[in-house]
């Protein structure tokens, strides 16, 4: 170098680490709102490239504005920061949670990358005019620009490695956003500061925002995951197989997989007793019953109000079974039926399981989750029904939980004809829970199942012969209507099932 | 002249030549029919006295689906002494499968259509093999768990997935006039019947007319024909281009008018259980009905025979043959040989036949078996058995794991297929052995990425499979010239079994003849394969 320039002072070293640091955050905000926007909107590519192509746009609205500032860079700095830090650290949490709140979540999305971006935009402009009379140009814009790369390499490095696998979206935004504040913070301490008591005292009160998000994260992710539910959630675990929720509000416990409603404690009896006593009370001796799903042990609890020899339930989810066997609050409600001596858990597909299966069962419980997708359709076929068929004994009874025949009347139905293609005889029924609405099951045997009353155990709270009696009877608008048999080669339940509970969604 | 696709494999070639010693991204193999056992061959075929010497009434050279099923028919008619030689070290040929710890896969041919009703060699295996099940009003019912489960079959195109392969949403009038007026001319070509009343298009071809106005579809090029009935639309032309790649390995513009036609028009499946049009498959393709077929034949199988030739002796036949596993030389003396092998191996294994694949020629593919982490999903229809996008070079993706009773979230293996056909057989059969395992893995992980950028990250191995002569090319003139009508002929003690002696490179093509030619080393009619 011809001319020796001379090389920063403190006050210089100061503003270079700024550099450093403020890219770093600039560049953990941008990937935040890509990464959320894939998270929650999905196709990643598309996500990703609009939110880094208006963000880099935003930033050249920003270095533009920055003719704009004419005197005092360094308190606009100082500003710039703090702001930054006010509405990029908490933006991951505000975004999770606003996502069902809004009717279009790019609105709010895009909006904040355009704010952040136009603030980032103006950081390294007025960090370059602050420097400028402290270093000589050519040293200035290569000390600046340097710094300001590093930081990219930095944040490109930190937030796939290590901070979305350690620390996640919402605790990395207050972090990083504590990191801008910070740089604000030791800059008023480190440079004289003529009246700039105001940024002074905002500063702290966002660095102490941002300090109670970051330890409030937990409870955030919480909300945010499970901001669909109507009622509080107080457990949610994400299995292989499934989203489990659990919610309470007051009295009320209610579990969800997949965000569709199982049982609501507050009347699952009128399900579970509906789904259950007909097909025991029909067995003569029910030895051996099977039950396929009802891993919440709800099922159970009510077969086991009968004299039985012994229960074997498969449930694909071990996490699902786990959770009504350990948790006492849980075990309250099903009375520990999962822990009993006479009851075998297996966790398996019921499909496969079935297919497999060479023992006989005089009672067959089918308490399986809505066919809302074609995996689930497949255990609601015809091939399914022939397995089930064959392992119920000559004299058995099986029952299928078959949606509602009011929402859904030619998907009920077509649950009803399956049955009858697989050689078994039906007899349907439904019954009335408040939180699912009328719902509709299905009898099947290998013989004629007549109208008798069966055999019910004392103290039920709902099903009785008088209900009994009345349940088999279909009003018009529930009537039967020729339907298809659904087959693994038509999935003819999913597609009607999809276009009934559609028209009631909206 | 270069065309566009061709110029991109060359720059993808070139791109990728400077990365040969490149790691692999992915774990996984590279592999392929037995090219390390080609110094065996020269073995084999130079004179020296055998370590063994084995005899039998008929000797089967090549276990694939045309071998099994001469083996099967001899079983059937009741032949106990007979021996099925096979170079490779398992059974089924082209039909082969391979297995990861999640799921069997297909190497090669994953499915097998509902037989046509004419099929009827087909037809008694299926029920022998209890794939037809009964019947009923005429129609087989066919076993639930072979039928292709639905949704069968998505396309993406513009960028959304539809159901099915042909697009229906997006089309322009004109497209969706062509399609219509496509669609209506097959069907009619489905039921025409030619001056000597037979069917227009029949499987296997044997039975189908020989009308020489029929016949005279094989002597002009696909596109012409297409051309000549006045269809443009470049959608309907992209989804025939689809058929001819997926079906012969081949462009429009280098199959027969014929050929183009029987893929469209030969097929009149009926089932009494499930659509016409569908398929039976299984997690490792038609491996299925492969190792079946190979496993009553077990006693009867020899693997890892290398035949040098195969000479007349008299009325007998002499087969040379190194055994690669016992490293010992075998001689195999025969009343009857069957040639169960493709011709361009028949005609260099047996003297007599020199010379004798003049006009055969052959479609190089590649297939991956992409093991994933989680199953592809994507916007619009739900994730089908056969995916295929409309802006890929690839046919698309087969989910291994789609005929397991429940497809549960997970874990599975997508196998992909690509035909090599938009460059001489010959160049690409040299650029499938000159790529690595690395610039293959490369390429299918960028096209599957195209496809379903969800996957990113989820992919966790790739194995390649190079086919060089994965199937015959019915190029025009030649299912019906004369030249593969010789090949085809059963004369003599030594007889040839393969698909490509029909030149339509199906399982029931290769069953027909693999049938026929068994009949014929017993002394029996080969039409009685057919009747």
């Amino acid at each position: 170098m011809a001319e020796a320039a001379p090389g920063p002072d403190r006050a210089g070293w100061a503003l270079l680490a700024s550099a450093f640091v403020v890219a770093t955050c600039g560049l953990v905000y941008e990937l935040l709102a890509g990464t959320l926007a894939s998270y929650l909107l999905g196709d990643s590519v598309t996500q990703f490239s609009t939110v880094i192509g208006t963000y880099l746009f935003a930033m050249g609205l920003g270095a533009w504005a920055s003719r704009g500032v004419v005197a005092n860079e360094l308190a606009m700095f100082v500003r710039v920061e703090i702001l930054i830090a006010a509405i990029g650290g908490p933006a991951a949490a505000l975004l999770f949670l606003a996502f069902d709140r809004v009717a279009d979540f790019r609105l709010p999305l895009y909006g904040l990358v355009l704010v952040i971006g136009t603030l980032v935009g103006l950081e390294i402009p007025l960090l370059m005019r602050i420097l400028k009379d402290r270093l000589a140009f050519a040293d200035l814009v290569s000390r600046v620009l340097a710094f300001d790369y590093v930081g990219a390499l930095a944040a490109s490095l930190l937030f796939p490695l290590v901070l979305v696998p350690q620390l996640g979206l919402i605790r990395t935004g207050f972090l990083f956003g504590l990191a801008n504040v910070g740089v604000a913070l030791a800059l008023l301490a480190m440079l004289p500061r003529r009246g700039l008591r105001a940024e002074w005292l905002a500063g702290w009160l966002v660095a102490l925002g941002l300090l109670a998000g970051l330890v409030m994260a937990e409870r955030l992710e919480r909300m945010a995951e499970v901001a669909s539910h109507d009622a509080p959630v107080i457990h949610a675990v994400s299995t292989p197989y499934q989203r489990i929720a659990l919610t309470r509000q007051h009295d009320d416990l209610r579990l969800y997989l997949n965000g569709n409603l199982q049982f609501a404690s507050r009347d699952e009896y009128r399900y579970h007793e509906a789904l259950v006593h007909p097909a025991m009370g029909r067995s003569a001796r029910p030895a051996r019953v099977l039950v396929l799903g009802g891993g919440d042990g709800m099922a159970v609890r009510e077969i086991l109000k009968h004299p039985v020899g012994q229960i074997t339930l498969v449930d694909l989810d071990p996490a699902m079974t786990r959770l009504f066997t350990g948790s006492a609050m849980l075990t309250a409600l099903n009375n520990g039926s999962l822990s009993d001596p006479r009851v075998r858990v297996i966790n398996a597909d019921a499909f496969q399981w079935l297919r497999a299966a060479t023992s006989r069962y005089d009672v067959v419980i089918v308490d399986l989750p809505d066919p809302t997708n074609f995996s689930l359709g497949k255990l609601y076929s015809l091939s399914f029904y022939r397995e089930l068929a064959r392992v119920l004994a000559p004299d058995g009874v099986a029952v299928v939980q078959s949606t509602s025949p009011l929402i859904a009347r030619r998907a009920y139905w077509t649950v009803v004809a399956t049955l009858e293609a697989a050689g078994l005889a039906t007899r349907p029924y439904h019954a009335y829970v408040p939180s699912f609405g009328e719902w509709g099951f299905v009898l099947a045997g290998h013989r004629p199942i007549a109208q008798v009353a069966p055999r019910l155990p004392a103290r039920l709270r709902f099903w009785d012969a008088a209900t009994e009696g009345q349940a088999s009877r279909f009003p018009a608008d529930m009537a039967r209507l020729p339907v298809a048999i659904n087959r693994l080669d038509n999935q003819a339940l999913v597609r009607v099932f999809e276009e009934e509970w559609g028209a009631v969604a909206g | 002249m270069m065309d566009r696709r061709q110029f991109a494999q060359g720059t993808i070639s070139a791109a990728l030549a400077g990365c040969t010693a490149a790691e692999p991204p992915f774990p996984g193999s590279l592999g392929g029919a037995s090219s390390q056992r080609g110094h065996l061959l020269r073995q084999a075929m130079a004179p020296g006295r055998p370590d063994d010497v084995i005899s039998t009434d008929i000797a089967i050279v090549g276990a694939g689906i045309a071998g099994l099923s001469a083996g099967w028919a001899l079983a059937n008619a009741g032949q106990r002494n007979f021996r099925l030689l096979e170079l490779e070290d398992s059974a089924g040929g082209n039909a082969r499968s391979g297995r990861t710890p999640v799921s069997a896969h297909p190497l090669g041919a994953h499915y097998l259509p509902v037989p046509n009703p004419e099929s009827r060699g087909v037809i008694r295996l299926l029920e022998q093999m209890r794939l037809i099940t009964g019947w009923q009003r005429g129609k087989p019912l066919i076993d639930d768990y072979a039928i292709v489960a639905d949704p069968d079959q998505r396309l993406l195109f513009r960028g959304r997935w539809q159901e099915g392969l042909l697009p229906s949403l997006g089309l322009n009038a004109r497209d969706a006039r062509e399609f219509a007026a496509f669609f209506a001319a097959m069907d009619r070509w489905r039921q025409h019947h030619g001056s000597d009343g037979r069917p227009a298009f029949a499987i296997p071809i044997e039975l189908a007319s020989r009308d020489p106005a029929i016949l005279a579809l094989d002597q002009m090029r696909f596109v012409d024909w297409v051309a000549a009935q006045g269809w443009s639309s470049p959608v309907l032309r992209a989804h025939l281009r689809y058929a001819t790649r997926d079906e012969y390995g081949c462009e429009p513009a280098e199959v027969s008018a014929w050929a183009g036609i029987h893929y469209f028009a030969g097929r009149r499946g009926a089932a009494a259980n499930c659509d016409g049009h569908a398929v039976l498959t299984w997690p490792a393709g038609n491996g299925h009905l492969a190792n079946r077929m190979a496993q009553r034949l077990r006693h009867h199988l020899m693997p890892g025979m290398v035949v040098g030739s195969v000479d007349r002796a008299g009325d007998r036949v002499v087969i040379t043959a190194i055994d690669a596993q016992r490293q010992r030389r075998v001689e195999v003396r025969a009343q009857k040989a069957i040639i169960a092998a493709p011709r361009f191996v028949a005609t260099r294994i047996v003297p007599a036949w020199q010379g004798g694949d003049a006009g055969f020629s052959y479609a190089p593919w590649v297939v991956a078996n992409v093991s994933v982490s989680r199953l592809p999903a994507g916007p619009g229809a739900a994730l089908a058995w056969d995916n295929v996008s409309a802006t890929s070079d690839s046919l698309g993706y087969v989910v291994a794991t789609h005929q397991v009773p429940r497809g549960l979230p997970g874990a599975s293996v997508l196998t992909w297929y690509q035909p090599l056909s938009a460059m001489a057989p010959a160049d690409a059969r040299a650029l499938l052995l000159r790529r690595s395992l690395a610039e293959w893995q490369a390429m299918v992980r960028d096209d599957l990425l195209a496809m379903n950028p969800d996957l990113e990250g989820a992919i966790t191995r790739i194995d390649v499979w190079r086919w060089g002569h994965a199937m015959a090319r019915p190029t025009p003139g030649f299912i019906w010239g004369p030249q593969r009508q010789a090949a085809a002929r059963l004369d003599g003690p030594i007889l040839g079994a393969n698909s490509d002696l029909s030149g339509i490179p199906v399982f029931e093509e290769a069953h027909d003849r693999g049938t026929a030619a068994a009949l014929a080393a017993l002394g029996r009619d080969p039409e009685e394969a057919r009747a």
